[in-house]
């Protein structure tokens, strides 16, 4: 049995971003004739949790799949730890790819297999069977706090366990970064706080990933959520990837979209509303 | 174009009806055809060559899940089809011996039967029945399962996880329906011979056991075993790859997968009767 080399991390990844696009075109993953992003300059150091929110149909998912490696740019280069990105499943491309991870808008799960065996997929494609995999699902499902339902199929929990599970799944090699589509969208108060610490946690270092701080990208529609977690902004706009800065420099941000994710009593109504 | 009128898209299949001379409607109809046809053969030729690629680029990766959803799928494509097997294989021998009973019985030729059901339900149409009846029961199930995958993101899903979609879903369906029709064929020719002679025997046609099992064994080459393999064998690996490709090849969403599943059990049906005509060339070739 072919196993890979999950983590390669090495003391050179502290001078390399964790991952750098340069005049990357993001296209449609469903269409790859439509431009959805163009000329994006993105560098995300190791540690970094961006907040980058867009409004429905600006490219969020596109973007981080992109990033994620499912889909290549039409123009420009994507490096993962200062090594090109480029799609394939060969042995020697897994061990970098396995280093990113994306949780799915809704998780995308396998509906023909129960939430625990979505969660140990990865570790028995990738590791095969060993004694200490049981444990490792065990540790993931406890995360979720899904452990009465591990054995249901998909189809039978709701759309925000099942993007837990999503996260448990991305979590279960252990990457470096870890990307996430609308963890937030449509979720109650309490839930929603559930992924603020779990992320939180996670970019600090949790037990679950060896007490590793990963690197957060996560995407929204609305970034008041994000204002006291996150540490980098940026906004989608115009087919335009726009970095905001850090946390600091958005109430001085002249950005009108901004107004419209960010609304608060400290910047000025949004211009419809003003006008 | 005028308003009011209920006039067809300019796109639409039955545009040959209404549009043009009738001539030209049906070469527009029949050129039509014939490209997707091409179109679809260069696809589905691509796709097959790729699996063909990752079948053996990965041979010993990932078995611990590669070969449990291999022997699911053997069992969806033989196993479970045993009771509907077992039903056609007893029509079968009904149609054959209900058939040739009567005229070889006017021209005092019984000793032909064993001879007959090998030429036709060992050589022709178990193979194909078989390949018919998995492709209509577990062909269909592999387009809808791989269309709703695919609009539902597990192949992306899959990508990023490191695992080759090809790999997960297609490499065990392609052996997996391979093993399950040639099992399937043997159960179903030898189902389908023994009912063959119950029939024969309920008709009081004069002949014993013994004398109808050596007529077949007489008829019976060592080529018919090799080609009977290769014929299920082929007829498994084509339907599973037509399907796989249909579900998995292109963006779709889920409105577009039971138009993909009737084109995928079209070209099933095409793809069959190519291998049947093909092998029956074989035959003549070789005899």
């Amino acid at each position: 049995m072919t196993t890979v080399a999950i983590s390669t991390s090495s003391a050179t990844d502290a001078a390399v971003p964790a991952f750098e696009m340069r005049d990357v075109t993001v296209t449609a993953s469903r269409d790859a004739s439509a431009v959805v992003l163009e000329q994006v300059n993105w560098t995300v150091e190791a540690g970094d949790f961006w907040a980058v929110a867009g409004l429905t149909r600006s490219g969020k998912s596109d973007l981080l799949a992109l990033a994620a490696g499912v889909s290549r740019p039409s123009r420009g280069v994507h490096h993962l730890f200062g090594q090109e990105l480029i799609a394939g499943f060969e042995h020697e491309r897994l061990a970098l790819r396995l280093r990113i991870g994306l949780v799915f808008d809704g998780g995308q799960l396998l509906q023909h297999l129960t939430l625990e065996e979505n969660i140990a997929l990865p570790l028995l494609y990738h590791r095969g069977v060993s004694p200490e995999i049981s444990a490792r699902i065990q540790a993931l499902v406890e995360l979720t706090g899904l452990e009465p339902w591990a054995r249901s199929t998909p189809g039978t929990v709701n759309r925000n366990w099942q993007q837990r599970i999503g996260l448990a799944r991305a979590l279960a090699l252990k990457p470096d970064i870890l990307l996430l589509d609308n963890p937030l969208t449509g979720l109650d108060p309490r839930d929603a706080g559930w992924w603020l610490d779990t992320l939180g946690a996670l970019a600090a270092g949790h037990p679950i990933v060896d007490g590793k701080p990963l690197t957060l990208v996560v995407t929204g529609d609305d970034l008041r959520p994000w204002r006291t977690r996150a540490r980098q902004f940026a906004v989608l706009k115009d087919q335009q990837f726009i970095p905001l800065g850090q946390r600091a420099d958005l109430d001085g941000h002249h950005e009108p979209l901004l107004q419209e994710l960010l609304p608060s009593e400290s910047l000025s109504l949004p211009r419809i509303i003003k006008d | 174009m005028r308003t009011g009128i209920a006039v067809p898209p300019e796109d639409s299949d039955t545009t040959f009806f209404w549009k043009g001379s009738l001539t030209r409607g049906y070469f527009r109809f029949f050129g039509r055809i014939l490209v997707r046809f091409i179109l679809s053969v260069h696809g589905i030729g691509a796709f097959a060559l790729i699996t063909l690629g990752v079948m053996f680029s990965k041979i010993g990766v990932a078995t611990s899940v590669v070969r449990p959803l291999t022997l699911l799928q053997v069992a969806r494509s033989g196993l479970r089809l045993l009771p509907l097997a077992s039903f056609i294989s007893l029509a079968l021998g009904l149609i054959v011996i209900g058939q040739t009973v009567s005229v070889l019985s006017r021209v005092g030729a019984n000793e032909l039967l064993g001879t007959i059901m090998v030429a036709t339900v060992v050589r022709e149409l178990g193979p194909l029945l078989t390949a018919l009846l998995v492709l209509c029961r577990s062909g269909t199930a592999t387009v809808v399962e791989l269309g709703t995958a695919r609009a539902m993101g597990e192949v992306e899903a899959l990508e990023v996880l490191g695992i080759d979609p090809i790999h997960y879903f297609v490499v065990p369906r392609v052996i997996g329906m391979a093993v399950g029709i040639f099992a399937l064929t043997v159960y179903l020719i030898i189902g389908a011979l023994l009912s063959g002679y119950l029939w024969a025997f309920l008709q009081d046609v004069p002949l014993s056991p013994g004398d109808y099992f050596s007529q077949m064994a007489g008829a019976l080459t060592g080529l018919d075993f090799v080609l009977l393999a290769a014929k299920s064998v082929a007829f498994g690996s084509g339907i599973s790859l037509i399907m796989c490709y249909h579900g998995l090849a292109q963006p779709l969403s889920i409105g577009e997968v039971s138009r993909a599943t009737v084109r995928a059990v079209s070209q099933g049906i095409v793809f069959c009767v190519l291998i049947e005509i093909f092998f029956i060339i074989v035959y003549l070739l070789a005899g």
